[in-house]
């Protein structure tokens, strides 16, 4: 991870839904290599949608989303596979299989790394398996190896979440509000699992949050959405708290925009 | 406050259409049974008769029901076993969230639609007809039956999985193959083996009487000794059948508690 990867680059991004709601509209965003970027904004305003195009969960209408050099909107098969395999994501209501282990839901992050069938058979060469336990022992969870991902805690769940994302051995982590089902104390020692990430690793980290604490304390650059538009966008030592009020007070006056979430799922 | 309590409509006063429902549903039975002549002449001497016999079980007829009667369960746990596998690849392929072209769903269901409507009795029939009198006929028909019943449920069970896991696995770049398999099938294993389980008791409890149509099984037994008037034997095949059907039926509950 030495190799400064973690380039993402966003060019007139637009995404209109089918229903006519505007997801996003002319995003022009570069992210590069270590950064952590923090995105603020009110519900509905295309924080998910943005995040969710960058590995193309979400087909975008228009414009080209570049993951080292490479456009994600226009690739298929293999190549798709192999670049979604760089950009981990990490979500709001963990996606772990609740009925398997966590082991198996930690090696599920590996399956982009094998042929179709033999991961199916639980297959996994021994270096991966290793990697799998070595995962787990960074979020401090190698002792719930076998225990059914369903028996943990919220935090856990999320920690194993990390787990999984670390055995693609990404470039980019996209995390969709992973702490926003999270008590303070978890809040915590998840983010700072992902600062470690970002700061030992090198890893671009992009991270929708809705708690301005949070982006302060840990953000590196953070980036103001309203209503699918780039409307703030500045590195953490030029930030002003005020400038919170701004983005969340202009958007707030327009109350319509706040119900459009549900549009996004 | 002096609110009096709104008065209601004549109609729902005086419940006037549960009323005439009721009666037009009274007549309707009257009338069906007056043309299917459900009235029949009924002779209380051949009920005793058969009663006494009945209540005098010869126990005797016992061993040479064993056979059969484990024979009627075998063919319950070989055809749901056939079914219930060939369901599994139209299932994931009747789903809406494994399969995006409503045209081959729409195919498949319709098809499934088909097969589930043949009554169980009528497929024996048709086996019997078809490959003739045994074992075969009557597996054949509960593979068949078991087919669209796992179908449907496995179907269902499918896309009513959680799809965070389905999400996470295609953004781990994940092929669709792989998707299914780490994040739909765990979801919907132990729900299959429910599934298995129940359509395994209606197969036990559907395979006991197919031998009537001479698909094999029990069913036979019971038909010979009513033929020959022997009801104390029949009450053997009866109560051989019951304690089979509840043991299966309990052991399915206890397995099917322990998956969920």
């Amino acid at each position: 991870m030495l190799d400064k990867k973690g380039n993402i680059e966003l060019k007139d991004v637009s995404k209109v839904y089918p229903n006519g709601v505007v997801g996003l509209k002319d995003v022009n965003l570069t992210i590069g290599h270590g950064e952590f970027v923090m995105i603020v904004g009110l519900s509905g305003s295309g924080k998910s949608t943005l995040l969710r195009a960058i590995n193309r969960l979400h087909d975008v209408t228009e414009g080209a989303i570049l993951i080292d050099g490479q456009d994600i909107t226009k690739a298929s098969g293999d190549k798709l596979h192999k670049i979604r395999r760089s950009a981990a994501m990490i979500f709001q209501n963990y996606n772990l299989v609740k009925t398997s282990s966590v082991y198996r839901n930690v090696m599920s992050g590996r399956v982009g790394y094998y042929p179709a069938w033999q991961a199916a058979f639980g297959l996994f060469k021994k270096e991966d398996q290793e990697m799998a336990a070595a995962n787990l022992a960074r979020v401090n969870l190698l002792d719930k190896y076998y225990v059914k991902a369903r028996d943990l805690s919220g935090g856990q769940q999320q920690r194993v979440g990390i787990a999984r994302a670390l055995m693609q051995e990404p470039s980019v982590i996209l995390a969709d509000e992973p702490v926003s089902g999270l008590d303070p104390k978890t809040t915590k020692v998840v983010m700072n699992d992902l600062k470690k990430l970002n700061e030992e690793d090198g890893m671009t980290i992009i991270l929708n949050v809705h708690s301005i604490g949070l982006a302060l304390k840990y953000a590196s650059r953070i980036v103001g959405l309203k209503e699918g538009q780039i409307i703030y966008d500045k590195p953490i030592a030029e930030v002003d708290k005020r400038d919170f009020k701004e983005i969340y007070r202009e958007a707030g006056d327009d109350h319509a925009t706040a119900t459009d979430e549900a549009e996004e799922d | 406050m002096n609110k009096s309590i709104p008065k209601r409509p004549f109609m729902k006063e005086w419940h006037v259409t549960g009323f005439t429902v009721f009666l037009l549903l009274f007549i309707a039975v009257v009338l069906s049974a007056q043309a299917t002549q459900v009235g029949q002449d009924f002779s209380m001497e051949q009920f005793a008769d058969l009663w006494i016999k009945m209540a005098n079980p010869d126990w005797s007829y016992l061993p040479r029901v064993l056979t059969p009667l484990a024979q009627t369960v075998q063919m319950a746990i070989v055809g749901t076993l056939i079914g219930g596998i060939a369901a599994i690849p139209f299932a994931f392929l009747a789903a809406s969230n494994i399969v995006r072209n409503a045209f081959v769903r729409g195919i498949i269901r319709f098809v499934m639609n088909l097969i589930r409507s043949i009554p169980q009795m009528l497929l024996a029939a048709l086996f019997v007809a078809v490959v003739g009198i045994g074992t075969l006929s009557g597996v054949l028909a509960l593979a068949v039956f078991s087919f669209g019943m796992m179908f449907k449920l496995l179907y269902e069970a499918i896309e009513t999985v959680d799809q965070g896991p389905i999400e996470a696995m295609r953004a781990a770049g994940g092929k669709r193959s792989q998707v299914i398999v780490f994040a739909v099938i765990p979801q919907v294993l132990n729900q299959y083996l429910s599934f298995f389980l129940y359509t395994l008791e209606i197969n036990v409890r559907a395979s006991a009487v197919l031998g009537y149509l001479g698909a094999g099984g029990i069913g036979l037994y019971l038909n010979t000794t009513l033929d020959t008037f022997r009801y104390d034997q029949t009450s053997v095949v009866i109560l051989a059948i019951l304690v089979v059907i509840v043991l299966v039926d309990a052991l399915s509950n206890k397995l099917r508690e322990a998956l969920s």
